[in-house]
């Protein structure tokens, strides 16, 4: 059973990590989810979850997740929205965690947003 | 909603909002009464009557973006059809007491569903909030409280994904624990 000594050690381990982060000294990207009763009714909370499931795993730093309220598209959510430092913010609509995980590994990774999620693409 | 785990995050959003530096969920399952009661305690800013009243109507709303507002008549709504019984008290300055009794083997009961997502999405997107998570099944109970997270943590961020993974694993394996008792 997980224990609060395995809370430790994950403690000592993001401390080392953020330390490096801080020492490079970059704005890091953010990325916003849409967590008012509507995102949540259209399935927001398994999109944040496989946000931060991915992101642990795949050990990416520069990266953090934060929610908001309700962005004012309620027909499109679950939205999220990426906000890379220097670069226009991009809005996702209609994400699902399967989705969530293209993005991070598209768009965060390997720096090409995911066009046919965006909200440009799907209200054409 | 799907699951009463979603109005549970939904709801708590309204103690966040409120101010509240302290949330109290409880989720009571009483497998020989068959019934289940959440609460969400808060100490946040509080409502007047007339608040009270008019948050329960679905066309209401303190935002001024739009007109309607669905979070409490949504949790009311899954409460009622199941024949159980929604309060919402409230003071000005002392806080909102949301309670819901559900009765579970009606053919209406939406199921709970998954709490461990909700209490990991609260307690982590609200750093600076404190939150107590009181879980039972009959008279097995499992306590989780953010403060003493984040004492351990000692400065590193709830928000941290590898500490959300952490914490939604936690909270399973406490939950799955009360059932085998």
């Amino acid at each position: 059973m997980k224990s609060l000594e395995e809370l430790l050690a994950i403690k000592q381990k993001a401390q080392a990590q953020i330390a490096a982060r801080d020492a490079d000294g970059k704005d890091g990207t953010r990325v916003v989810v849409g967590m008012a009763t509507c995102g949540i009714a259209a399935g927001a909370r398994p999109v944040l979850k496989a946000l931060t499931e991915e992101i642990a795993k795949r050990d990416i730093k520069h990266v953090s997740v934060t929610q908001t309220g309700c962005i004012g598209m309620c027909q499109y959510e679950p939205i999220i929205e990426v906000f890379e430092p220097g670069k226009e913010k991009v809005t996702y609509v209609k994400m699902t965690a399967e989705k969530a995980v293209k993005v991070v590994t598209e768009h965060l990774v390997n720096g090409n947003p995911v066009i046919e999620y965006t909200v440009g693409a799907v209200t054409e | 909603m799907r699951e009463l785990s979603l109005n549970i995050l939904d709801i708590a959003q309204n103690s966040i909002a409120a101010g509240a530096s302290l949330t109290e969920i409880v989720v009571a399952e009483n497998t020989r009464e068959k019934t289940l009661l959440i609460g969400i305690y808060d100490n946040g800013k509080g409502m007047t009557e007339e608040q009270v009243r008019n948050v329960q109507d679905p066309f209401f709303t303190t935002r001024t973006t739009r007109k309607v507002g669905m979070g409490i008549p949504l949790f009311k709504m899954a409460a009622e059809q199941t024949g159980g019984s929604f309060t919402i008290t409230s003071e000005v300055g002392v806080g909102t007491r949301v309670e819901a009794r559900f009765k579970t083997d009606s053919i209406d009961f939406t199921p709970l569903g998954d709490m461990s997502s909700t209490i990991t999405t609260i307690v982590c997107m609200n750093e600076d909030k404190d939150f107590i998570y009181i879980r039972s099944v009959d008279d097995e109970k499992f306590e989780f409280s953010s403060a003493e997270i984040k004492a351990i943590l000692d400065g590193v961020p709830l928000s941290e994904p590898s500490v959300m993974s952490w914490v939604e694993g936690y909270i399973t394996e406490h939950t799955e624990q009360l059932f085998k008792n």
